[in-house]
Parts: C-alpha cells; structure tokens; sequence
C-alpha cells in the first residue's frame, strides 16, 4: 500500500498525526501492548503447526508404537518422551493443536454469530423480543456451563463435533447481551436517526450501522472466550466425553496420562503445558485488545 | 426488605418450573430407550414393554409430564438403573461432600482473590499489581484437572504430605479446593482490581483523600463497600462455575460426589439420576444467586426499592 505514488499523501499526512483512522489508531495502541504482540505472535506460530502438523510431527500420532520405549522420559529422539503404548508425545501434541484450535475458534464463533444477532434484534427492536431473548439467557445462564456442556453431550453423543455445539451453547448469552447492550446504546445517537430520516430499512441500519460498532466489544470477548472453550473442550474430553483414544487431543492425553501418572509423569506435564501455554496466550491477546480498544482507559 | 424477600422468593416459582420443564424434555432427548436400559440388554419385547408399562412410559407425552411433577412434588425421584437403589439415597449418600467441596472452595477463592484484587488496585502498575495480575492470568488459563494432577503429583506423591483420593478427612479437602478454587480466585482478583480502580477514581474518593482521611480508611471504608457491590454479583456466577468444575475436579481425586455420580450415570445413561442431579444442581445454582442478591440488597438500598 505505501509503495505507490496515489498513496504517498496518504502517509505523509499521517506522519504528521492528522489522519487517525481507528484502525491506526488500535494499531498505535496495541504495539505498546509488548506482551499481548508475543502472545500474538504464539497464536500465529500456533496456527502454522495446526495447519502444518502433520507433515512437522516427526512420528505418526495414532499408529507409531514402540513397545520397547513405553513411559520414556524425555530424549533426543523423543524431544516429549514417550506415552503408556509407545507413542511419541511431541507427535502427539503438534497434531493435537489442530483439534484444540478448531474446538476452541469454532465453538466461539459459532455462539458469537447466534449470540449477536440475538443481541442485536432484541436491541433494536425492544418489546416482548427482547424479553424472549433475555429470557432465554437468563435460563442458558442458570445453568452452569460445564453441566450444560455435559447434558448436550449426553443427548447427541461423543465426539468433537458435539462437543463443540456443547461448548457454543453456553457462549450465546454472553454475546447476546453484550451486543444487546451496545445496540441499546447505539440505537439512540444522532447518526442512527440521521440513517432513519433517509429512508433506510431496519436491516441496513443494525447490519450496516449498529453493527459496526459492536465490533470491538465482540473481539475483545471473542479472543478471551476461546481460551475458556479450549480448556471446556478439553475438561471434556478429560472426561470421556469429547475426542476418543487414539485421537492425540490434549485433554484426552491426560485423560490417558492419569493412570500412569505416578511412574511417568511427563506423560501429563507436557499436554497440560500445551493447554495452558495456548490459554495463556489467547488470554493475553484478549487482555491487549481490550486495553487498545477500550476508549475509556485512556482516560484514567 | 421483607417486601423484596418474599419478591424474590415467590419468583423462584416460574424459574423452578421453567427448569423442571427443561429437565424434562432433556431427558426424553436423551438416545436409547429406558425400558430397554431397565430390562438389561438379555431381555424380550415383552418384559421390555410391560417395564414400558410400569414406568409409565407408553403413556401420551403430557400425561408423563403431570406425573413427573406430582413425583417431585411428593419426593419420588424413581430407582437408579445402574444399581437398583432409589435416587435420594444414592444422592444423599453423596450430596455432603460436593457441598463441602464447593464451600471450601469459594471460601478460600473469594477471600484470597478479592486480597489480590484489592492489592492490585491500591498498588497500580506497581510490582504488586505485575504479580497479582500474573497469578490471576495462570489460574484462569490452567485447566482444572491439569493443575489437580500436578498438585497430587507434587504434594501426595513426591512429599507424601496429603492423602491422594477420597474424603475421609480434612487433609482430603486440602488438594482438591485448591484445585477447584484457583481459577475462581483468578477471575475475583480481576475482577475485584477493576471495580476498585473504578471506584477509587471516582469523585467522592478525591473528597475524601481531600479532607484529610488516612489511605487506609479511603481503601476500606469508603472503597470496599462500594467496589463490593459488582464483586458480589460475579460471586454467584462464579458459583455456578464451582458446581461445574467439582464435575472435573471429582474425577481426578476420584471424590464421592455428586460430580462423580453425574459422569458414571451419564455414561451408564441412568436417567432417573442424570434428571434429579440436573434439578438438584440448578436448584443449588438458584439458591445460591437468591443469597447473592440478598446480599446484594443489604448493600445497596437503591435495590430494595425498586
């Protein structure tokens, strides 16, 4: 974008502080964030093991057993050391990332896009859809999300899928009235009743004008749920009720590591470092994001 | 605030029966046909559907749910498929524990992450505040059962200090509270420092640094009641959270609870208990957001007379 000439202006004045687009303006704020940009780094490493594992993974995750080599610590070879039936952890955790990953980004999303336009309509449009809609959460609310996670599992069954519908339930509400509340906020400025007295319908107002700015709210709470969702989904699976054996998924290692965890506990240590390395670090980006985008900071 | 009591309470009635209705219809979702699971797997059709018959099963949808209610109503929560015994003392047997678990829990959790939070907000960007906050963000990224086995790994196995599994005694409590309690301790301690920060940038708090008061009674007198009020509230959500996670933290010290009872009998598909520990954890989840609200009221009088 900076090298053609059309452009140059562009720079130039901004250089000179005086055009301050909020997205400069985030940009400005979140690089001073040292610690939120390594975390962001990490997730993007992250990412490139999700997608490359398998080919990165020195062993095969599932079938590569040595028999000769089971509970071995730490090695040269096996850089994780070895689990119960010979299978070499580090293998293990790098294709695990993908599943993890997935479970944790697609549960979010999928409870952030019901969630917000639950929240938006029940903002925008008031009346007995927003008491449904409230209520609806209240309920979703009134159950722990972990006995929640559990019931839905047990109607539809094992298996990441369900898991992840399981974990997207109890993300709604918290969306819903998160974005229910911007849009109550939004819904009464003067640049919404300007957009009305020109004629555009309900539709384009919330998705082209009320939406928008509900955004930044949705990321911060977006990047902090996944970190939760990650670690839901794996205490289910922990449980037995998520990913089933052989599939290398990090709480389903432990699940397995528990029952050798007095002779081998390098069998555990690793796939919990690897949750909460991955928790930490979507945690830490929430924290920057929030910090950067939340104008009210700056004025304390 | 009698007024407000009785409000309250009587509204528990609609919340109740939404829950019970859900419950309901949560277990005829469930896959597998309960007189089948009754039978066992060696039994014919006909033992099959006169079990059908006895429990009621071939009776219209409505009809099952009336009698569902009035068994409730009446304290007949049905015999556990698995071990033949009737629920209620299946779940008595094991409701004291988890209640103890939770307490002890929240009990540590609440007093050491509001000190934090507390410490953290009066010592803003300071070296405090760095390690507060670090604490906070370790416990909400490290998953329950991931800490609950290093614990035993460090302090059972390596130094012998505490006892591994069950709940024979206090030292029992020990290892998983901590466990079940870090991640809470971690969200009041953030929450606790932004609601501080809050309220100690607000005017009346300049008037009272203005007039000469000591820091100490700034902080405690005329920041804590009021930085409380939000903290209050995120306690009764924690606790829901706390029912949720003593499910994991059950099963990693093999704890006689209600945690545990709920994975065996999901696994086994043991509907009649799956629906009374559904009801019985919604309704603990209520009671406890009741207090809170209680609690919430006796604070702040804005509240009681709305």
């Amino acid at each position: 974008m900076h090298t053609n000439g059309s452009t140059t202006i562009d720079v130039t004045s901004a250089s000179q502080g005086q055009v301050r687009t909020p997205w400069r303006e985030f940009w400005r704020k979140f690089k001073r964030q040292k610690i939120a940009v390594v975390a962001a780094s990490f997730i993007l490493l992250l990412i490139v093991v999700a997608i490359f594992g398998r080919w990165l993974a020195p062993y095969d995750a599932e079938n590569d057993f040595d028999y000769m080599l089971i509970n071995e610590g730490p090695s040269m070879a096996h850089w994780f050391g070895v689990d119960a039936l010979g299978r070499d952890i580090f293998s293990r955790i790098l294709i695990g990332t993908q599943l993890s990953l997935t479970a944790g980004f697609f549960s979010v999303a999928l409870g952030a896009v019901v969630g917000t336009m639950m929240g938006l309509m029940a903002g925008f449009y008031g009346g007995w859809w927003d008491r449904i809609t409230m209520r609806i959460s209240d309920v979703l609310f009134a159950f722990p999300g972990m006995l929640l996670a559990i019931g839905v599992v047990a109607i539809m069954g094992n298996g990441m899928i369900n898991v992840i519908v399981a974990v997207s339930i109890f993300s709604i509400p918290a969306f819903a009235r998160l974005v229910r509340g911007n849009t109550l906020v939004l819904k009464n400025m003067t640049y919404i009743e300007a957009v009305k007295s020109i004629g555009a319908s309900n539709w384009t107002i919330i998705m082209r004008h009320i939406l928008p700015g509900t955004v930044s709210g949705i990321v911060v709470y977006f990047t902090m749920r996944i970190g939760t969702s990650i670690i839901t989904a794996a205490s289910l699976s922990f449980l037995g009720l998520g990913a089933q054996p052989p599939t290398p998924e990090w709480g389903a290692m432990l699940n397995e590591a528990q029952a050798d965890m007095m002779i081998a506990p390098h069998v555990a240590i690793f796939p919990s470092l690897a949750i909460f390395f991955t928790v930490l670090a979507f945690n830490l980006l929430g924290d920057g994001l929030r910090d950067a985008l939340d104008p009210k900071l700056d004025q304390k | 605030m009698l007024n407000y009591f009785i409000k309250r309470l009587l509204g528990l009635i609609p919340t109740l029966f939404i829950v019970m209705t859900v419950v309901f219809f949560f277990i005829h979702l469930l896959p597998g046909d309960p007189a089948r699971l009754v039978a066992g797997p060696e039994a014919d059709d006909t033992v099959v559907n006169m079990i059908r018959h006895e429990l009621g099963l071939d009776k219209p949808l409505w009809q099952q749910f009336g009698q569902f209610f009035i068994n409730i109503i009446n304290g007949d929560f049905g015999i556990s498929i698995r071990t033949k015994r009737p629920v209620i003392d299946e779940i008595a047997m094991r409701f004291m524990p988890t209640l103890l678990l939770t307490l002890t829990s929240m009990f540590w959790s609440v007093l050491v992450g509001m000190a934090i939070g507390m410490v953290s907000a009066v010592w803003r960007n300071k070296w405090q505040d760095r390690l507060g906050m670090a604490f906070a963000v370790t416990g909400i990224s490290f998953p329950s059962f991931a800490l609950g086995m290093m614990l035993i790994q460090i302090f059972s196995v390596k130094l012998g200090w505490l006892p591994t599994v069950g709940a024979a005694s206090w030292q029992h409590y020990i290892l998983p509270s901590l466990t079940l309690g870090a991640s809470v301790a971690a969200v009041m301690a953030r929450f606790t420092r932004s609601s501080f920060i809050d309220v100690l940038h607000e005017d009346y708090i300049r008037t009272a640094r203005a007039k000469g008061l000591k820091e100490s009674v700034v902080v405690i007198k005329h920041s804590l009641r009021n930085a409380m009020i939000p903290v209050i509230t995120m306690m009764g959500l924690q606790f829901g959270f706390l029912l949720g996670g003593s499910i994991i933290v059950e099963k990693v010290f093999n704890w006689p609870g209600l945690g545990r009872l709920l994975i065996d009998s999901v696994e086994a598909r043991d509907y009649p208990i799956i629906q009374i520990e559904v009801l019985l954890f919604s309704l603990e989840f209520i009671l406890i957001n009741l207090v809170v609200d209680f609690l919430y009221a006796a604070m702040n009088p804005t509240i009681r007379y709305q």
